[in-house]
């Protein structure tokens, strides 16, 4: 039976793994190519790797990184991070990731969805969406630049360009939600679902596995995606790089 | 020595490097007298059907290929699209594929499946065995391995299947015909399982 991928995703500041509150806060916690060699141990699903300083510092993607994870990771890989163009993109899957993930650039210009998706093929693009909640009446706001900058484009208006130019999955990213610990915001991934087909990737609030047990009983297939669960253990939030032995994933899979 | 065909399609480097860290020596080829006395090859694939074949036929690897694997029988491993180019004929376009196993390729029935997104079948899916094969050795079924298509390869003749997998319906996830595997899936990204059958290809 096809399992719903359970994924973490690992902050890249200053060269090392850190974990955010609401894009906030960075707290190191690790090497990233430590934090790989231990998720390879655990047989992790898939790996999102973001780093979060390359757009806002207006630079190119680390290279040499994405080389050293790439070189490490026997599960698939994406990486995102101020990437702009296609050369970009064609460089990084020619290092070994599986995938890039488009933000920024996507949403002030989505038509680079489709150059790159014609460069590196369609199932390889990912656009990661920073979400916010616009105001206590609902409504979400897409923002970039860590959730600094808030884009005028509507969610609506974007899901269906995106779901047209016909990527191979998306990243929805509740900012709200980030390094809380307090469980998925499903209003937002209820409309996301809704009005698009491709595969979904939802991220921001986990805070147990039961957490993501629902997610899955609720969408049945899904990428379910985690921070601070699989780099912290117990309420002092302790750093330990950690995930569900199979046997776990198993139980995580009845719904 | 294993020789990993590089006509821009699929993650090269993920084999390569799967490889490297094994210990076992391998080159990667970027034209075609570059596979000639190849001991092992390994074509993989992304993409559209007839997009694939077009970019091994303007390289000019066909006429090399068909050489060393019908004539001098050498062991060929196709993963994804480079799998599903080793069928007769494809659905998804309109080209003759490389022919080396008897099949065609079809689009999977998602009539059964009723939660989205239905295609690409994407993720971590278990395999049954149907035949019992040494590449196989040390593969866990349960775990089974990645997987991201939405066509699959059907045999003309059952005996090629080696193992199935369950998405929509039951289609054949691995496929051999003597000298030439097909997997569907991705080695290269599917942990122990993924690196015991690079492994064994490689051994034997």
């Amino acid at each position: 039976m096809l399992r719903s991928r359970i994924i973490p995703c690992l902050l890249i500041h200053k060269k090392g793994v850190v974990k955010t509150v609401n894009f906030k806060d960075p707290k190191y916690v690790g090497d990233p190519i430590n934090a790989v060699k231990i998720f390879n141990e655990k047989e992790v699903d898939e790996l999102l790797v973001l780093d979060i300083d390359a757009t806002v510092e207006g630079r190119e993607p680390d290279f040499e990184m994405i080389r050293n994870l790439a070189f490490e990771c026997r599960m698939p890989f994406c990486y995102g991070g101020g990437i702009k163009s296609v050369e970009q993109a064609k460089k990084i899957i020619s290092l070994g990731a599986e995938k890039v993930a488009i933000s920024s650039a996507a949403i002030s210009n989505p038509e680079i969805l489709r150059s790159i998706g014609n460069a590196v093929g369609f199932q390889s693009v990912v656009v990661v969406m920073d979400v916010i909640k616009k105001n206590f009446f609902g409504g979400y706001e897409i923002t970039t630049h860590n959730a600094k900058k808030s884009s005028s484009v509507k969610l609506n208006d974007f899901l269906r360009t995106i779901q047209q130019i016909g990527i191979g999955e998306l990243v929805i990213n509740a900012v709200d939600d980030d390094g809380k610990m307090t469980g998925y915001d499903f209003k937002l991934f209820d409309f996301v679902r809704e009005k698009t087909d491709m595969p979904m990737t939802i991220l921001g609030g986990v805070g147990t596995l039961e957490d993501i047990k629902m997610a899955i009983r609720r969408y049945k297939t899904l990428g379910a995606g985690a921070g601070s669960l699989f780099v912290f253990k117990g309420k002092y939030k302790a750093v330990l790089i950690n995930y569900p032995s199979f046997e776990e994933r198993n139980y995580l899979y009845q719904v | 020595m294993i020789t990993i065909i590089d006509y821009g399609s699929g993650n090269i480097r993920a084999i390569a490097n799967i490889y490297e860290k094994l210990n076992i020596p391998y080159k990667i080829a970027t034209r075609p007298e570059e596979i000639i006395r190849a001991t092992k090859l390994i074509l993989p694939g992304v993409g559209a059907f007839d997009e694939t074949i077009s970019k091994l036929d303007e390289i000019g690897f066909r006429d090399v290929l068909d050489n060393e694997v019908l004539q001098n029988k050498v062991p060929i491993i196709g993963i994804c699209v480079g799998m599903q180019i080793l069928a007769e004929t494809s659905e998804e376009g309109i080209l003759k594929g490389l022919g080396y196993i008897k099949g065609h390729v079809k689009k999977i029935d998602v009539s059964m499946l009723n939660s989205k997104p239905k295609l690409p079948h994407l993720g971590w899916n278990s395999i049954e065995i149907n035949k019992k094969h040494a590449i196989l050795n040390n593969i866990d079924p349960q775990r089974g391995f990645y997987f991201l298509h939405s066509y699959y390869f059907e045999c003309s003749d059952v005996n090629d299947i080696l193992t199935t997998t369950e998405y929509g319906n039951s289609f054949s996830s691995s496929v051999c015909h003597n000298n030439v595997y097909g997997f569907q899936f991705h080695p290269e990204k599917s942990h122990s399982n993924g690196v015991n059958l690079l492994y064994n290809f490689a051994k034997q």
